[in-house]
């Protein structure tokens, strides 16, 4: 275990190293069914449900490749801007695992589906970093493994183990970067919001769930330092295990702190795969292997190679949605936002749910002033991020709905929002329930204004010599007497008819 | 034939078997129940007065133990597999049931398919009916000397490098390899994928075509399986029975002969040869330079292939699992394939993991894909001239059992004239040849064909085989000395 004393502070591992990242990603794809045969790939169903003799590689069955998953993994290609191979195979990656059915994983090596292109990542400071692609291609998952006993749910001196090959077979991409140089302090932040971008275009595409917690968006993080003067990158690690975008980023940046603080007393970094522990926020070495692996790749001689053709390709360009940047530009310019704006919104992790609230129908200026303002607020006093909040777009754009029909006012909506939040129901049973209609009825509202009037006569007297500003002040004393349940507009009117009148 | 072996039931040949099949040792399993149901099948069918779901439709059949059948064990002549029981049939089981056959048992074989002698097999070798002490040819042993011992009328062989047409050749049976994907692999126990093919194998030209028909054909569940028509191959047959072979261009390779061919296999051939020319053929000779070394890129991509596809057996899922107490997964799953593994099999798979390393792959492996590039273009430049090749279809008849067990090579040496064929995915088969002067055993003659002419080779052998009927007096599997033995 690396106590604190072991790592370098991170200043001073940007004054002395440059990092230097490699980022790979595995995305299973949301196909029905798995890659190589017929059966479906439901998260969380019972163990061992979703298999057959394919998957479970039983003697004399044979892997068919799932079309849907070929397209999704051109689609990926071409949305990350690479090109898109004219020909190629699956290979065998040879090694013996228990959860792997038949001890090698139908991958592809040499020959990927797609190589070439590149991503561009928005920072938080609102640059674009360009992070360079070197490949995606296809791949099988293992299924998983359970080690029951022993410590943290590793296979030594566990007791025994449980197999459980629902898993095993769903389709996988694994999209890897070419070395990312050049970060400086951000490359923590490069990676993370790198893994967050390949989410939302992953999402978009909609070739994948891409829930890092359950799985189905997996990252891999090569990190390695390089003195100033160096001309070659320095050893590598991989760190494994990393399943939020936070824990990137902290992944990341610890691996620098104890690179440096090894580098720094002359020691030298061991090549080897590190696990991030979440809890201690910090990576571990895994199992020192005692012999390099050899995977022994070799062409799948079970499956004939694939040959995309160029109409096809054009084809499923074609189909390519609007991506996560052009429909940022589109909605920045639509709402009328400055780039600065526009990120903040962003960085408040506002954008989707603005979006959402815009879907259901209420005005984007008034979806992205609840969002930003009031709810942020009511999120920074929970100490929870904004998606996280109990109310849905849809129950805000009813809200925001029932403004606009003159049924809320502000106050009164704040109101209905905060029963939203404390789990109440929908907006209108909120309503309903606490009382909180607007008094639309004249008669109830003039008797409040007569009062009001009667109260404060020498306002009254200013109004009805002319000086219509002065009406405020009977304004906000009739919105006291009704609770704000009242249309402030409305109000208005009748103090100035009734002042005329008189 | 003689009438009485043209009256007998499914069920009375499975009985036979059940009885005795110790002398010969066919067959690992008899499944005479799910043949009886089988056979109920086609009886209802001809009771009914339906349409018999093929011209086979109640002709029993040996089926080799690398083949899955569901409920009925499938060990691939391994004790990996001994108690196994697949729960699916492969394409070819299912075919064989849909058009109404029986499936008497399950034939021994070398373990998983690797051997030419069938001596590979964890459960004993079988016999050669002709001489009990030779051994039947391999890895199909047992599907050859159940034919031959008149067990079954017909049986399904694989063939990854002349596993069908070795055991073809000395036991005097024919045997085919079919185009590489002209068959379902589905459901085969692979040994090497890129090589693998079952085929058909009988007494008869004409009963292979048959049954070749029965199995061959398109098959999604298999990625190599060819989406083209059927080669006529039925057709042919019939039309090479009227031996005529008048236009037929026939190719002998120079590369096969010389050193290493017994007198009597040599004779055989040159016999053959001279017929085929009466038969109206016209032969030449062709050269096919790269043959030389297909044996050596034969037993490197066979072995690094099976590394790969016998990974699987490893304790965790079904077959034999070593209980070692307080051990964890990877020793059991080691001293399980010490354990699982025959000689054979363990001499494979450390060629074919050693081929394919880092460091050693390409000078092994790749350069083996390389000179199996040239094989085919060897080939193709072949075909361009002549119609079919033909060749002995192994060196040597019927060698004793025990021989070559001790020497490898020699062993694969049985191979030699199989491999070129399983190389360039083209079909060969053997049919009988007559029988060696030199000791009296039976000889084949290899027949090969470009991809997809399949029928070629059937028109050939057919022709072949009436004229050899008509010369001899009858069938040269009539002459089988403990045929009288076997059939008591």
């Amino acid at each position: 275990m690396t106590s604190v004393a072991d790592l370098m502070a991170y200043d001073e591992v940007l004054d002395r190293f440059d990092p230097v990242l490699g980022l790979e990603v595995h995305t299973e794809l949301n196909t029905q069914t798995k890659m190589f045969c017929g059966c479906t790939t439901t998260f969380g169903a019972e163990q061992n449900t979703q298999t057959c003799p394919i998957c479970l590689g039983l003697p004399g069955a044979l892997p068919v490749v799932n079309a849907v998953g070929i397209e999704s993994a051109i689609r990926i290609g071409l949305a990350l801007n690479c090109e898109i191979a004219q020909w190629c195979r699956f290979a065998r990656k040879n090694y013996f695992y228990p959860d792997m059915p038949k001890n090698f994983q139908t991958s592809q090596y040499d020959e990927p589906i797609a190589f070439n292109g590149w991503l561009d990542v928005l920072l938080d400071d609102g640059s674009v970093f360009r992070v360079e692609i070197e490949r995606a291609h296809m791949e099988e998952d293992t299924g998983k493994s359970l080690h029951v006993g022993g410590s943290a749910g590793r296979i030594h001196g566990a007791e025994y183990s449980l197999l459980d090959y629902n898993r095993a077979g769903v389709p996988l991409i694994e999209i890897v970067t070419k070395p990312i140089t050049g970060t400086g302090e951000r490359a923590p932040e490069v990676a993370r919001a790198y893994v967050s971008a390949l989410r939302d275009l992953l999402r978009a595409l909609n070739v994948s769930d891409v829930r890092m917690d359950q799985g189905s968006l997996r990252c891999d993080a090569n990190v390695s330092l390089m003195t100033k003067d160096a001309t070659e990158f320095g050893t590598r690690t991989e760190t494994k295990n990393v399943n939020s975008l936070r824990s990137v980023e902290r992944a990341v940046r610890f691996e620098m702190c104890r690179q440096g603080a090894i580098l720094a007393t002359g020691g030298s970094i061991l090549q080897e795969t590190r696990h991030y522990e979440e809890v201690s926020q910090s990576t571990r070495s895994g199992r020192i292997k005692e012999t390099a692996e050899d995977y022994r790749y070799f062409p799948e001689p079970d499956l004939v190679p694939i040959a995309p053709s160029r109409e096809w390709v054009e084809q499923l360009r074609a189909t390519l949605p609007e991506l996560p940047w052009e429909r940022n530009n589109r909605l920045k310019a639509d709402w009328n936002l400055s780039d600065e704006e526009f990120r903040d919104l962003v960085n408040a992790g506002a954008l989707e749910l603005i979006v959402a609230t815009v879907d259901a129908g209420a005005p984007a200026d008034e979806a992205r002033s609840w969002w930003v303002a009031y709810l942020t607020q009511q999120a920074n006093t929970r100490g929870v991020e904004l998606a996280e909040l109990p109310i849905t777009p849809a129950r805000l754009a009813r809200v925001i709905v029932l403004i606009a029909e003159g049924k809320l006012t502000t106050t009164l909506a704040r109101q209905v929002v905060d029963g939203v939040l404390a789990g109440e129901g929908e907006p209108d049973e909120i309503i309903a329930a606490r009382g909180l209609a607007v008094v639309s009825d004249d008669s109830a509202l003039l008797a409040a204004v007569d009062e009001a009037l009667a109260e404060q006569p020498d306002i009254a007297e200013k109004i009805r010599s002319g000086k219509v500003a002065a009406a405020g002040a009977i304004v906000g004393a009739v919105m006291k007497k009704t609770k704000g349940q009242a249309d402030a507009k409305r109000v208005r009117e009748l103090i100035l008819e009734r002042c005329a009148e008189q | 034939m003689s009438s009485d072996l043209t009256r007998f039931t499914a069920a009375e040949l499975a009985a036979k078997i059940q009885a005795g099949d110790g002398e010969v040792h066919a067959f690992l399993h008899v499944a005479a129940e799910k043949a009886r149901e089988v056979a109920r099948g086609v009886d209802a069918d001809v009771a009914a007065g339906r349409e018999p779901a093929s011209p086979l439709a109640g002709v029993p059949l040996a089926l080799k133990d690398v083949v899955t059948t569901e409920g009925i064990p499938t060990t691939a002549g391994s004790r990996m597999l001994e108690h196994w029981v697949p729960p699916y049939d492969a394409t070819v089981t299912a075919r064989l049931y849909q058009a109404g056959i029986p499936i008497l048992g399950k034939t021994n074989m070398d373990e998983f398919a690797m051997g030419s002698s069938t001596e590979n097999s964890a459960y004993g070798p079988t016999h050669n009916p002709w001489a009990l002490d030779r051994i039947p040819g391999g890895s199909g042993g047992g599907s050859a000397a159940a034919l031959a011992a008149f067990q079954a009328p017909l049986a399904i062989g694989t063939d990854t490098g002349g596993s069908i047409r070795q055991p073809g050749s000395v036991t005097g049976t024919v045997g085919v390899k079919p185009t590489y994907g002209g068959v379902s692999r589905y459901g085969l126990v692979a040994f090497s994928s890129s090589l693998d093919q079952a085929g058909p194998c009988a007494r008869t030209v004409l009963d292979a075509a048959l049954l070749h028909e029965v199995i061959a054909g398109h098959d999604r569940m298999d990625s190599t399986s060819i989406d083209a028509p059927v080669p006529p191959v039925v057709e042919a047959a019939r039309q090479g029975l009227s031996g005529d072979l008048s236009g037929v261009r026939v190719g002998i390779v120079r590369e096969f002969s010389g050193e290493g061919y017994e007198t009597g296999v040599t004779a055989s051939f040159e016999a053959a040869v001279k017929q085929l020319t009466v038969l109206g053929a016209e032969v030449v000779e062709v050269s096919c330079p790269h043959f030389g070394y297909a044996l050596p890129a034969y037993y490197l991509i066979a072995p690094s292939e099976c590394s790969s596809n016998l990974a699987r057996f490893d304790a965790m899922r079904y077959g034999l699992r070593v209980q070692l107490p307080g051990a964890g997964a990877e020793e059991v799953m080691s001293a399980t394939r010490e354990a699982g593994f025959g000689a054979e099999v363990k001499r494979r798979i450390m060629i074919g993991t050693y081929a394919l390393s880092s460091g050693y792959y390409d000078a092994y492996y790749g350069q083996a894909q390389k000179v199996r590039t040239l094989i085919k273009r060897d080939f193709d430049a072949a075909f361009a001239g002549v119609d079919v090749l033909v060749s002995p279809t192994t060196p040597t008849t019927a060698f004793k059992i025990g021989e070559r067990v001790g020497n490898p090579m020699s062993m694969y040496l049985a191979d030699l004239c199989t491999v070129p064929a399983s190389l360039a995915g083209v079909p060969a088969m053997s049919v009988p040849s007559g029988l060696s002067a030199d000791d009296g055993l039976p000889v084949g003659l290899q027949i090969m064909a470009p991809a997809l002419q399949d029928h070629r080779m059937y028109r050939v052998a057919a022709a072949y085989e009436s004229a050899r009927d008509a010369a001899d007096g009858g069938p040269l599997i009539n002459r089988i000395p403990e045929l009288e033995a076997v059939k008591a």
